[in-house]
């Protein structure tokens, strides 16, 4: 029983950090970089979440329309993936894009400058005092048998499957998603095909930017009190995920966010909450001894030159 | 009418002068060779009129269209294809991969068809598929579609990536140096296959290669590049009878 119960949790952690994690990967594999500033990027998107949400609560109560609160939560998943890709793609055209041809070591600093810039500009915008996420839906639980599932888990972990299938299935079937692979190792040839690389570039940061705000407001109603450093933490071990899953693995990163929800509840099962993160990140850091290129990583990386 | 024009290119690096004063016409489906001694700037002026360099001074046409300025994925979707001297595929993709990223302009769905699959993108991919399918055939690697082309013998790398020029439905097919490190047998087919392609697509060909068997049987035009200048211009008959370029030249390919 109390396993399954713990099963559930760890679901519903494993979103979060799955969700996160594909933005981590799909940038990697474009930029062969991490965007050390994608956890501040899931710390907007739950604030632009927050913003959107409240906009059309006050509408309704106003009387502009009546929404039922659940259309309100689809409402402000949509919107909030839609603006928040665009603050994906301004970081990406002042942060990354100058930097394309520079060594590794300078756009890294660049990602975790724009996550502090991204921070400080959320703490004088709107202040040091936390927020708490409207509350959009109530919380319903279902017994199944001793296990409790509350509605909320049920659609965060089913929202997020959702979106990791169909960030999938655009990779693997269009024509975008097979111009961010070939971009992997090359921004030569690629132009030379015909294929414009800023816009694919643009797209990448769009993506994993609209994804982690999902996971942003997600995160809001599952726990709804935000503040401006709320990204850092989950980003980092969204970044272990998707350093665990294979760098650029779509697949990977997704499986390993799971994974790493596992292993800290059930690490959390066992031993003192105090020590889950101590044990947990050790366990990480065994398998990935053994497996230096994660699970679904490729071992090699240069770059094509003309 | 030329299919591609070139006037006056000059290109400096930085204070060396690599191209100096470059003059160039291709007809529709002719095949045109550059010639010259390695470091002459060949590739060189494949990079200026594909968009890698922007030339510092001169103009490029391709049918009366001005394409220098331009970025090089404009230019590649307005009929430019190419094949490199070091080959350069994407070692983590497949051979079928190859042929179908190189019609990602040939393909006009959005956005939202990528995300919804509407039935228009459907029938995009579809066609882009089976057009590849239908160039790895011409080109005798349809047996390859779904490997990774590190896993290919040389000769078949080589002729991926003429089916991934190919693809792009090109006007004028910038081939450099298409039998580089090829042994006899492997020659003789790529030779095929340039005359294939020629006769099936009549893409206007520019051809950088350094056998001069190569270049004498297929060209009907060359231009002889000697430190960034065009030294000799002409049939293969006159570039061969040429004093200038058989100093320059030909004269240490003979003594091979």
């Amino acid at each position: 029983m109390i396993l399954l119960q713990n099963l559930i949790n760890a679901l519903q952690w494993g979103s979060f950090y799955a969700l996160i994690a594909l933005g981590y990967s799909m940038v990697y594999s474009i930029l062969m970089l991490f965007n050390f500033a994608h956890g501040d990027i899931f710390m907007v998107g739950a604030y632009i979440g927050f913003g959107v949400a409240s906009a059309l609560i006050a509408l309704t109560a106003m009387g502009a329309f009546a929404l039922p609160s659940w259309l309100i939560l689809v409402l402000t998943i949509l919107f909030s993936m839609f603006l928040t890709s665009f603050v994906g793609m301004i970081v990406e055209r002042i942060g990354y894009r100058p930097l394309r041809d520079a060594p590794r070591a300078s756009a890294a600093i660049t990602g975790l400058m724009i996550g502090i810039i991204l921070e400080t500009g959320n703490l004088i915008l709107l202040g040091a005092q936390r927020v708490s996420f409207p509350s959009l839906i109530s919380t319903v639980t279902y017994d199944l048998g001793g296990v409790f599932v509350t509605n909320k888990k049920i659609m965060i972990v089913v929202v997020s499957m959702l979106l990791a299938t169909a960030l999938h299935q655009f990779i693997r079937h269009t024509r975008y998603g097979m111009a961010m692979r070939a971009m992997a190792f090359d921004y030569v040839v690629v132009p030379l095909m015909g294929v414009p690389i800023n816009k694919i570039a643009a797209m990448t940061f769009a993506l994993g930017s609209a994804l982690a705000a999902a996971a942003g407001i997600l995160f809001g109603v599952a726990y709804p009190v935000l503040d401006p450093y709320m990204g850092i933490l989950i980003g980092w071990k969204a970044f272990v995920a998707a350093i665990l899953g294979g760098r650029g693995s779509i697949i990977g990163a997704t499986l390993a966010g799971f994974l790493l929800g596992f292993i800290e509840i059930f690490v959390a099962m066992i031993f003192p909450s105090t020590l889950r993160d101590l044990i947990a990140y050790s366990i990480v850091l065994l398998i990935l001894v053994f497996r230096p290129h994660g699970f679904f990583g490729e071992a090699y990386s240069a770059r094509l030159r003309l | 009418m030329s299919m591609l024009r070139v006037e006056n290119m000059t290109h400096f690096f930085g204070g060396l002068r690599a191209v100096h004063n470059y003059n160039l016409e291709i007809r529709p489906g002719e095949v045109h060779g550059l010639i010259g001694p390695n470091g002459a700037g060949k590739t060189t002026i494949f990079n200026l009129i594909t968009g890698i360099y922007d030339p510092t001074e001169g103009d490029v046409f391709l049918e009366d269209h001005k394409i220098n300025g331009r970025t090089p994925h404009v230019i590649a979707a307005m009929g430019i294809g190419r094949t490199f001297q070091n080959m350069l595929l994407w070692r983590h993709m497949t051979v079928l991969e190859h042929v179908k990223m190189a019609r990602y302009s040939k393909l006009s769905y959005g956005l939202i068809g990528a995300f919804f699959g509407t039935p228009r993108r459907n029938r995009e991919e579809a066609e882009s598929e089976e057009k590849a399918f239908t160039l790895l055939r011409m080109f005798g690697v349809d047996q390859f579609a779904d490997q990774w082309v590190p896993n290919l013998p040389y000769g078949a790398q080589r002729r991926v990536e003429m089916a991934r020029a190919m693809a792009m439905e090109p006007k004028v097919l910038f081939l450099d140096e298409p039998t580089a490190g090829m042994n006899p047998e492997e020659l003789v087919q790529m030779m095929d296959i340039i005359r294939q392609v020629k006769e099936k697509f009549k893409p206007a060909i520019f051809l950088i290669e350094h056998r001069m068997k190569v270049v004498m049987e297929l060209c009907e035009s060359i231009q002889t590049l000697v430190f960034g200048e065009v030294i000799a211009e002409g049939t293969p008959d006159e570039i061969q009878n040429n004093p200038k370029v058989i100093d320059a030249y030909l004269g240490k390919e003979i003594v091979e």
